[in-house]
């Protein structure tokens, strides 16, 4: 029930994008095509499914303060390296994104072209590394880092995808030369984000 | 008529382009239009000689408005009579109070609403839609009768601009301007747009408060009733007069203008049904939706969760806003989701997220305008999925021939 809960929360109440409006830069440049939005949103997902709890294990297991206890050392044992978080956690994104961008290049090259520069761009999503940092701060468990990357993973992607659509809808819309493109995303993603307020509160 | 049209005719080369006043086209185009039937054509192919235009199809909804609008006026002055104890009652001073209060706030709503209306059509050079009509006498229904004239006026000034004009105007639009304004307004001045004073107008004067008064809606009633007890019960006992049923139903409570009379909206989805302007599938879809997410709801053990989750699905129908909202907000057909299979979906999740948000979002005691809003954002997406799981089953069936 807690991970259900969990899993709603961060899909819906506390959505990457837009509740926290991170991961912006790929949100508004991807989100032209459904196609592509789509592809974008699962690669997305499977990095943050991935990487939430492999960060949670190192730093559980290497970083935090007293972490390095397990190997029995006392002169380990007392080690803080939290100040390594950061660029730990920054190393296994890319790791991991490397291995999507292979994954990706091989089986569908073209959804590797349409996402271009941005797969590897991936690497910098804030939406990534925050997931990583959120849970950090609110001590998940294991369990609950897996629940918590992949349901962040899935409102990231909802929301691209949502926006993907309305963009296409908005297509032949009559819109001031001055908000065309990027403009009138920003607008889109403020209304957008109006949508999902309704689900903040939420207690299940 | 005739010396209108004669008129209109000799004016006319002073709209059009090299006349005087050029500029002012849009203005002059509305007014011609509103009062002749116009010659002109759709551009293109495929031309349907038909009689519904925009125009038809936005005075329909307007008139299937007009019991709404009626109702609250009265509701509005017969709830104000009865809780201040003014001592007066009857038809005629209850609909002349209510229109004392009601009328500032429809007529901000269509001056504001007008002004960047025209304002926009006059710079961008589009024809006056009427569309405008709707939204902006749509929107004051959806306040409370103690709302500031100068909050309708930033609301409705939000709602057009930002959520339709920005966009093109009428027909382009992918959120329902009326409930953007509702919105834009809820979360910026919380205080005048929610709580428990805000939905029946209470004066010092008169003779004092009528005994039992709280001002608490009943969605409100019905989320304070804890585990175990009978949300019903807490019903019945509330408010000066009690929420039965039936009260409920023709709407003589307090709340937004337009919103307590599930019978006035049930006339109006009858208006707009039968003249083909509302989609019913919308409006059955949020029926079942409703229904299907308040029996799962009711399914939970009652010594555990609190009472509201009990309401049965009768009492969530004729609650709040749901009646109204399903009826004229989210039938809005250019918001809405367009495929005939999407607008189930659309609907159903309409009524689920209505039940939801309502039981369990402590924040929000009414959950019709957010759940709309969150189904805006997501129907073009419903649209897509609907018309792509069409094409598979195209590319299927043709398949099926190619092999035989």
């Amino acid at each position: 029930m807690e991970l259900i809960s969990l899993a709603v929360k961060s899909i819906f109440i506390e959505n990457m994008v837009l509740a926290f409006f991170l991961g912006m830069c790929s949100f508004l440049a991807l989100s032209k095509k459904v196609e592509t939005a789509t592809g974008l949103g699962l690669a997305v997902t499977f990095v943050l499914t991935l990487t939430v709890p492999l960060n949670w294990a190192i730093y559980n297991y290497l970083l935090k303060d007293g972490a390095l206890a397990w190997t029995g050392n006392p002169s380990l044992a007392g080690l803080d390296l939290s100040f390594l978080t950061f660029i730990c956690f920054i190393a296994v994104i890319a790791s991991t994104v490397q291995l999507v961008e292979m994954t990706l290049d091989k089986f569908f090259p073209p959804l590797y072209s349409a996402l271009g520069i941005f797969l590897p761009l991936i690497t910098v999503n804030c939406a990534i590394l925050g997931g990583c940092l959120f849970m950090v701060e609110r001590q998940y468990g294991f369990a609950e880092s897996v629940v918590y990357g992949f349901g962040s993973g899935i409102g990231w992607f909802l929301a691209i995808v949502g926006l993907a659509a309305i963009r296409k809808k908005i297509r032949y819309s009559h819109i001031p030369d001055g908000l065309k493109g990027l403009g009138m995303t920003f607008i889109l993603t403020g209304l957008m984000a109006i949508g999902f307020l309704c689900f903040s509160g939420i207690s299940l | 008529m005739k010396f209108l049209l004669d008129l209109h005719n000799k004016i006319r080369p002073d709209f059009e382009k090299g006349g005087k006043m050029e500029r002012l086209y849009p203005l002059f185009e509305a007014q011609d239009t509103f009062l002749f039937t116009p010659a002109e054509t759709t551009h293109g192919a495929p031309h349907v000689r038909d009689a519904i235009d925009i125009k038809r199809t936005m005075i329909t909804v307007v008139l299937a408005l007009l019991p709404v609008v009626l109702f609250g006026i009265w509701n509005v002055g017969h709830q104000y009579n009865l809780v201040n104890q003014t001592g007066v009652a009857g038809l005629i001073p209850d609909l002349l109070r209510g229109a004392m209060i009601v009328m500032p706030i429809i007529l901000v709503s269509y001056i504001f609403g007008g002004l960047w209306e025209v304002a926009f059509a006059i710079v961008r050079k589009h024809p006056i839609n009427e569309g405008f009509l709707v939204s902006g006498l749509l929107f004051p229904l959806t306040l409370p009768p103690t709302v500031p004239l100068w909050q309708v006026a930033v609301g409705i000034s939000f709602g057009i601009v930002v959520g339709k004009e920005v966009f093109g105007g009428t027909g382009f639009n992918v959120l329902n301007p009326a409930l953007t304004a509702r919105a834009f307004l809820f979360f910026a001045y919380p205080v005048q747009l929610s709580g428990d004073t805000v939905w029946t107008k209470v004066t010092s004067e008169a003779g004092g408060l009528i005994e039992g008064f709280t001002g608490a809606t009943p969605l409100a009633v019905a989320a304070l009733v804890p585990a175990g007890q009978n949300v019903l019960e807490a019903l019945h006992n509330a408010d000066y007069a009690g929420f039965d049923w039936m009260r409920l139903f023709i709407g003589t409570i307090g709340g937004s203008i337009g919103e307590t009379s599930a019978l006035a909206c049930l006339i109006g989805a009858v208006i707009l049904i039968a003249m083909g302007v509302g989609s019913w599938r919308i409006m059955l879809g949020s029926v079942f939706g409703l229904i299907a997410m308040s029996l799962l709801l009711n399914l939970l053990p009652a010594d555990k969760y609190k009472g509201f989750t009990q309401l049965p699905f009768y009492y969530h129908m004729v609650m709040g806003s749901f009646a109204f909202g399903t009826v004229f907000m989210a039938t809005d057909p250019v918001s809405a989701a367009a495929t005939e299979r999407g607008k189930w979906i659309y609907g159903f999740l309409i009524g689920v997220m209505i039940v939801l948000i309502r039981v369990t979002t402590p924040a929000y005691p009414e959950g019709v305008m957010l759940a709309i809003l969150f189904m805006n954002v997501m129907a073009p997406l419903i649209d897509h999925l609907v018309v792509q799981s069409h094409i598979r089953q195209r590319k299927a069936y043709l398949g099926k021939f190619r092999h035989a």
